[in-house]
């Protein structure tokens, strides 16, 4: 192609054989694949497949071991404070302080990310009225239904509109409504431009997506849309073509 | 009682399997009863004194060494009047100022009469006092001196014993109550935060629904912990009695059944503490901070009881640390046998009855 | 960024359920409570006679000794047995014995024995009963001589005395709590700013909001002096209590200056948090960290010269704590506070916390790991 920059503004992530070593233990394994902007990109896998791993070396929280990344177009292994001022991040804990209110945690990261206070009010009172959260407004986190909390926790992730947002399985533990509800919020947050980076273990979920990468044993065994994969697998849902990629895997639960 | 075993053997695992933690949990009574037990002493040593004196005669010659050759003093510094004594003080340069009046020896040897006046810096009240007890001796028996050089036909000989401490180690003093701290302080720490983080885990009440009875999930929790102290006991009594050269005078026995009364009483406020707290933080805070400086002060490890006011010493007999630090001393510096420590044996009993009933009481109210 | 983060640390430490009680209830208690148990002041001796010779002089040798004011008779044995007995059971401290035949044989040989045993397991103890009741018996020595000789020793040049003549700098009435409440302050300020930064930054850790923090931009040193602040002016309001306290109960006011003591207090409230810092960035588990923390506040405590003396100890005893930050602090506190001693007179200790408290602190910094 004529355009060899590296900063390259349609692909917000590239993997180029990044792996993770611990000792002799290869987590990821020579994982390859990039992101286009503004995708939903699935990254599923069971338990201990390298999922988390994998995405923790793109959001700067682990030295790759081997390989190169890119991430909104800064260098994963060199440059990982840019990196962090460009990314979201929302993790299976949900990460906001139970004991600060609903607002106090927008204000906090959205300080963080050097939103400037006029910002964050206005933006807060406009998230409010979409969340419908007015009546909680003043609450404390940690007195917040998990359903709440999780919706709020992604919203606070994307509050500064950053690039790309990471989501490290979100939806654990809720209702498929509730679950439901907070992809709504992930389809918003793509009209908007911002690239999403979803783990999950919920097979279903891989349906919403752009895009889906399956992980077995630190590798990446199957890469394409939904659709594709099914008619690749000839499987009647995601489940089943994970269940068969499954059968191959020699690591359980990590 | 084959699944009390089995519980008890998964929380031994449990407890192997953080290795770290283990190792901080032996080494740090190692450590803390040798420096404890080697600086831990009252003793007067060394002390830095001035001397003031104008003339440099024969009886304030004698004198100063006298002072100086004795283990407690050591003579830095002759100063020539009395403003730089202030500055002796306010320099931190000397702890005691000995002033000899003016003409000291021949107003002795003429009137019979001479005055020294000793300065101590009183920030340390106590040691104050000691400074000038001894040096007051030292004085006094160069007056001896004097005086035997005068007829004193008529002898008192006192012999002196120094029962049960002949070296007047404050080692001796003092171990046993490192000894009582440091086993209740871990104990109550351990296990108090080990039972709260299975709390806030959630496994707790998984054993707690369980057909097993409380008691007998308790005491598998408790187990592992028993043992752990009982090693950490082991070590400081070899160290005691090996490095720090504190034998044990009287019957090993008692003082091992003593011991294990106490360690399970430590192990049970530990258990209490894991009732009354929610996070691992709040447990920790009781038992390492709410702990420590009751029994440092009132448990008479440091501070003799015999001193405080009567309220205190209510409050103190409430601590279970004084009672073993009392039997402790009996047993291992007195050489006294079981029957001196029935007190103390019975009212650890009680307490170990007391908190395991109240601890029991509040597990269930949680059932429920 | 920072003030963000401030704002989020406050309201933390304002809304726990315990921390806000305890900075204020804790020194309340210690201060009230403890100076009142911490004296080593020997005030009742107690005395066991045994007296074998039921003699005048043996009568007025017990009389003699209980009317000083140091000894209380608390136990008449027939003999060593029982009087040892009174030992163990702790109704006495030290036991007089006057054998038979006491006066006859200091009138006819000359000499006669009085044994004296103490019960040294307290070794200060012991030694202060031995030496209060031999300088009683040497007294009663020149008594008894004087009068045997019939007066003729009396004259002046063969009793020469040296009078002694004790004062006591600082702290006149020796009073033991002047020397304790500051001490205490000390006490009150290392467990409160030592423990809890540390163990705030593991706490965030185990709850994976510091996941949360270290995948976002804020940088290293901003978080830790977010975490450090707080405590630093809670530190400065502890003493602020403390001083407070020692005025209103004790009367106790500090013959230096207020602001010295707050100078090295800003440091020394650095240097502990620093080291907690350095702890929780080591540890891998909360147990940990409050484990090892709690290990190096004892033995700071224990070594600090609170309550035994530094110059007691032997010689690597005293290099060690030397290294000891609570120790130089415990000195400025007590050199402030009776000796009114300033800064330029402190220097020594000044250039140690500063030291020290610059050590960890970039330590703490440098061992903070956004990422592994």
């Amino acid at each position: 192609m004529n355009n060899t920059i590296q900063y390259n503004s349609n692909k917000v992530i590239v993997a180029e054989n990044l792996t993770k070593k611990f000792g002799n233990f290869k987590a990821v394994d020579h994982i390859s694949f990039e992101v286009e902007r503004g995708e939903i990109f699935g990254f599923l896998g069971a338990n201990g497949a390298g999922k988390t791993t994998a995405m923790r070396m793109l959001c700067g929280l682990s030295i790759p071991s081997g390989g190169k990344g890119t991430v909104a177009g800064y260098d994963i292994g060199t440059q990982t404070e840019l990196v962090k001022k460009s990314i979201g991040y929302m993790s299976q804990k949900f990460s906001l302080y139970d004991d600060l209110k609903v607002w106090e945690n927008i204000e906090l990261f959205g300080g963080i990310y050097g939103m400037k206070s006029p910002e964050i009010k206005e933006k807060t009172d406009a998230l409010m009225k979409v969340l419908d959260f007015e009546n909680e407004r003043d609450k404390l986190v940690g007195s917040l239904p998990l359903g709440f909390k999780q919706k709020l926790a992604f919203s606070v992730s994307i509050f500064h509109n950053p690039q790309v947002v990471f989501l490290d399985e979100p939806t654990g533990g809720v209702d498929p409504i509730t679950r439901r509800q907070f992809w709504e919020l992930i389809y918003e947050a793509t009209s908007r431009g911002i690239t999403v980076f979803v783990t999950t273990h919920y097979m279903d979920e891989a349906e919403y997506c752009d895009r889906v990468s399956i992980m077995v044993d630190g590798k990446i065994e199957a890469l394409n849309s939904p659709k594709n994969l099914r008619k690749q697998f000839n499987a009647d849902s995601m489940d089943d073509v994970f269940q068969q990629l499954a059968r191959k895997a020699k690591r359980v639960d990590g | 009682m084959k699944q009390l075993f089995s519980f008890i053997r998964k929380e031994f695992y449990h407890i192997l399997r953080d290795k770290t933690t283990i190792m901080i949990l032996l080494l740090m009574p190692i450590i803390q009863i040798i420096l404890f037990g080697f600086a831990l002493t009252t003793e007067v040593k060394d002390t830095q004194v001035a001397v003031l004196t104008t003339t440099n005669d024969e009886a304030s010659s004698r004198i100063i060494d006298k002072l100086n050759a004795s283990a407690y003093f050591d003579v830095v510094a002759k100063i020539h009047n009395e403003d730089e004594i202030q500055t002796v003080f306010r320099d931190a340069k000397a702890k005691l100022v000995v002033v000899f009046e003016d003409h000291f020896a021949e107003k002795l040897r003429h009137t019979g009469k001479a005055h020294i006046q000793l300065i101590a810096d009183a920030t340390d009240p106590n040691a104050a006092t000691s400074f000038t007890f001894y040096a007051s001796n030292i004085i006094n028996s160069y007056q001896l001196e004097l005086m035997s050089e005068a007829k004193n036909p008529y002898q008192i000989i006192p012999e002196v014993k120094m029962l049960y401490n002949p070296q007047m180690e404050g080692a001796f003093n003092f171990v046993p109550g490192v000894l009582g701290m440091i086993l209740i302080l871990i104990c109550a720490m351990m296990t108090s935060i080990a039972i709260v983080r299975e709390k806030e885990m959630g496994t707790m009440e998984i054993l707690l629904v369980s057909p097993m009875k409380p008691i007998y999930t308790i005491l598998s929790k408790i187990t592992p912990y028993f043992v752990l102290s009982c090693v950490n006991f082991a070590t400081i009594m070899l160290l005691s009695v090996f490095v720090l050269k504190v034998p044990i005078a009287g019957s090993f026995l008692s003082l091992i059944l003593v011991s294990f009364l106490y360690i399970f009483v430590a192990l049970a406020l530990g258990l209490l503490i894991s009732t009354m707290a929610s996070t691992q933080i709040a447990a920790m805070l009781i038992s390492g901070m709410g702990l420590m400086i009751p029994v440092m002060l009132l448990s008479g490890m440091i501070f003799p009881i015999e001193n405080m006011p009567v309220p205190l010493q209510i409050v103190s007999s409430i601590i279970p640390a004084r009672w073993y630090i009392s039997a402790v001393k009996s047993i291992m510096i007195q050489g006294l046998g079981f029957s001196s420590i029935l007190k103390e044996v019975g009212v650890l009993a009680l307490m170990a009855t007391v908190l395991i009933g109240i601890s029991m009481k509040k597990f269930k109210v949680r059932l429920e | 960024m920072i003030k963000f983060l401030l704002r989020k640390e406050f309201k933390q430490i304002i809304r726990n359920p315990f921390l806000p009680r305890m900075i204020f209830i804790f020194p309340l208690m210690v201060l009230l409570v403890f100076p009142w148990a911490a004296s080593y002041e020997i005030k009742n001796l107690n005395l066991s006679v045994i007296d074998n010779d039921h003699s005048p002089y043996s009568r007025r040798l017990t009389e003699k000794i209980v009317s000083s004011n140091y000894f209380r008779l608390t136990n008449v044995s027939a003999n060593y047995k029982q009087a040892l007995k009174s030992i163990e059971k702790k109704q006495s401290d030290v036991i007089l014995e006057i054998p038979p035949h006491f006066e006859k044989d200091l009138v006819n040989k000359q000499s006669a024995k009085v044994m004296v045993s103490a019960n040294a397991v307290n070794g200060m103890k012991g030694g202060m009963s031995m030496t209060y009741l031999v300088s009683i018996v040497t007294d009663f020595n020149s008594e008894i001589t004087d009068e045997l000789l019939g007066g003729a020793a009396s004259s002046s040049d063969s009793k020469p005395t040296i009078q002694i003549d004790s004062q006591y700098k600082f702290n006149p009435h020796l009073n033991y709590r002047v020397f304790m409440v500051p001490a205490l302050i000390v006490l009150i300020l290392t467990q409160l700013c030592g423990f809890l930064p540390a163990i705030s930054i593991v706490f965030e850790k185990e709850l994976g909001t510091m996941e949360q923090i270290n995948v976002s931009p804020v940088p290293k040193t901003t978080f830790i002096l977010a975490k450090l602040i707080p405590f630093w002016i809670i530190g400065f309001l502890v003493i602020t209590i403390g001083s407070a306290i020692a005025w209103a109960v004790y009367g106790l006011v500090p013959a230096g200056y207020y602001s010295t003591i707050y100078l090295f207090a800003g440091i020394y409230i650095l240097t502990v948090s620093g080291l907690g810092l350095v702890v929780s960035n080591y540890a891998q588990t909360l147990q940990q960290a409050m484990f090892v923390i709690f290990f190096f506040m004892l033995v700071f405590i224990m070594l600090s010269g609170l309550y035994t003396p530094i110059d007691s100890m032997p010689e690597w005893a005293k290099w060690v704590a030397s290294f000891n930050p609570l120790k130089h602090f415990m000195v400025v506190m007590r050199s402030v506070y009776l000796k009114g001693s300033n800064p330029l007179q402190l220097s020594k200790e000044l250039f140690a916390l500063i030291g020290f408290a610059i050590f960890f602190n970039v330590w703490a910094v440098l061992s903070y790991r956004k990422k592994n």
